[in-house]
């Protein structure tokens, strides 16, 4: 089957200030697919997934070196609009951050910003988002009310609906269902296998097994360096490499 | 919980290096009591298969219970995916050993011309078994291919057992269950080897992560 590659990087380095959070890594994002980030806390997996849509250039003293890529286009040339990149490559994180404004409200936003002005338009939009989130018959009575009133696992599947409704290409996700329940971590993970097959998604997750259930692709990640990168299948089963195979069986340190 | 988990992979190592202790010590006293002629020992190998039977029950719930609370990955997986299995495999070969012994009590008293000495087969396949135990302990790939290599010769004699019971059929067609029965035990051998193979392949999973199995 021919795969397209939606991202990349090349020798991506990112520094806070002196200190040298991320070396040389090079990874290649598969279009329509699902690639897990592991590794211990402080390995550099967060401050990676937030190079790709360039969220890391909100804190000061930070540099970036090497190459990231959305198709052809570098995402780190002056001449990207980081606003429109950000739209391309959207962001879920692990709180569920909704505005404190009604549900109808937390979608129409990003697309009233975006200069959209037509409002069957923004109501057709909302509700296709809040769908493909599978969160909209569960609001569709209640899109006046406050989004701070819905659970804690509507909240995030809320926050999906509102990064898909400016239609991204791809979606990164940060711990998205760490904050959650069982059940409604059930739920983020099957919409993520739902939601790959029109989104190249990239999730950072401390969970295993979460890790290993969606997604096609693992890269393991330790102090700054892309340690392995494989198949899921191959990663959770037969690691290439010693360091991996000691990090997830947990015989690390 | 790593800590947790290789206590348990631990736990379950002992547990099956045990069983396979006992089953190996079943084969070799079935073998010795047809030798022997000890009718006493063969139904005693008869009468005990069941605390095999147990043990291998006992092995498969803790690994079931270490896969359901601890989901295990990379080589734990793959040790507790091969203890399931080889587990299994010691179980067949402990009622292997019970049914030669059963056979040979079935035989007792026939005439003497139809006792067929499978003291060859039977000493190939109880060192294809030590291996193998051997292998897993050791986790030595190396022996885990040289007893996938040693059940060749096992059938081999199978086929010679079969070929001479043959010609013996023809020529006293009237022993003709006799004859049968002598020819379950090479069955048996058979099939201990077979399994005694499989666990082999299973060592070698567990190494080097790939089936084996049909190739």
């Amino acid at each position: 089957m021919q795969t397209h590659i939606k991202m990349h990087t090349k020798n991506l380095d990112f520094f806070y200030g002196d200190f040298q959070a991320l070396d040389q890594v090079s990874i290649d994002f598969i279009e329509n697919r699902v690639t897990a980030l592991i590794g211990p806390s402080g390995c550099g997996k967060s401050t990676y997934l937030r190079c790709l849509n360039r969220m890391n250039d909100l804190i000061a003293g930070i540099r970036v070196k090497g190459l990231a890529m959305l198709d052809n286009d570098d995402i780190y040339d002056p001449s990207i609009d980081v606003v429109t990149l950000r739209r391309q490559v959207g962001m879920v994180f692990q709180k569920p951050n909704p505005f404190p404004k009604s549900v109808f409200e937390n979608i129409a936003y990003g697309l009233k910003v975006n200069g959209m002005k037509d409002k069957a338009k923004i109501t057709r939009i909302v509700e296709k988002s809040l769908k493909q989130a599978a969160i909209w018959d569960e609001v569709k009575d209640r899109l006046n009310e406050s989004a701070l009133g819905l659970s804690g696992g509507q909240q995030q599947r809320l926050c999906i609906a509102r990064a898909l409704a400016v239609a991204p290409e791809v979606l990164l996700m940060d711990e998205p269902a760490s904050a959650l329940d069982p059940i409604a971590t059930q739920k983020i993970e099957e919409l993520i296998t739902e939601l790959s097959s029109k989104l190249t998604i990239i999730i950072v997750t401390h969970n295993m097994q979460q890790a290993a259930r969606i997604s096609d692709r693992t890269a393991f990640f330790y102090m700054g360096k892309l340690i392995e990168v494989n198949d899921t299948d191959t990663l959770f089963t037969k690691p290439e490499l010693k360091q991996t195979e000691d990090y997830i069986t947990g015989r690390f340190g | 919980m790593a800590g947790h988990l290789q206590r348990e992979i631990e736990k379950i190592k002992k547990e099956i290096l045990f069983l396979g202790a006992m089953v190996e010590d079943r084969f070799q006293k079935a073998i010795y009591a047809i030798k022997t002629g000890n009718l006493e020992l063969a139904q005693k190998i008869i009468d005990t298969d069941v605390e095999i039977d147990e043990r291998e029950i006992e092995v498969e719930e803790e690994c079931l219970k270490i896969l359901a609370l601890y989901q295990p990955v990379a080589t734990d997986l793959r040790f507790l995916v091969a203890v399931i299995k080889i587990n299994n495999d010691l179980e067949r070969i402990a009622d292997y050993a019970s049914n030669i012994a059963q056979r040979y009590k079935t035989s007792y008293n026939d005439p003497n011309k139809f006792k067929y000495d499978y003291t060859l087969m039977a000493d190939q396949a109880a060192k294809m078994l030590r291996m193998s135990l051997d292998a897993l302990v050791r986790t030595d790939v190396d022996m885990a291919y040289k007893v996938r290599d040693m059940d060749k010769d096992v059938n081999i004699m199978r086929n010679d057992a079969y070929d001479s019971m043959k010609k013996d059929v023809q020529l006293h067609s009237e022993m003709v269950s006799e004859i049968i029965n002598m020819y379950l035990i090479s069955r048996h051998l058979k099939r201990i080897g077979d399994h005694t193979t499989n666990i082999a392949e299973e060592v070698i999973y567990l190494i080097e992560g790939e089936i084996i199995r049909h190739t």
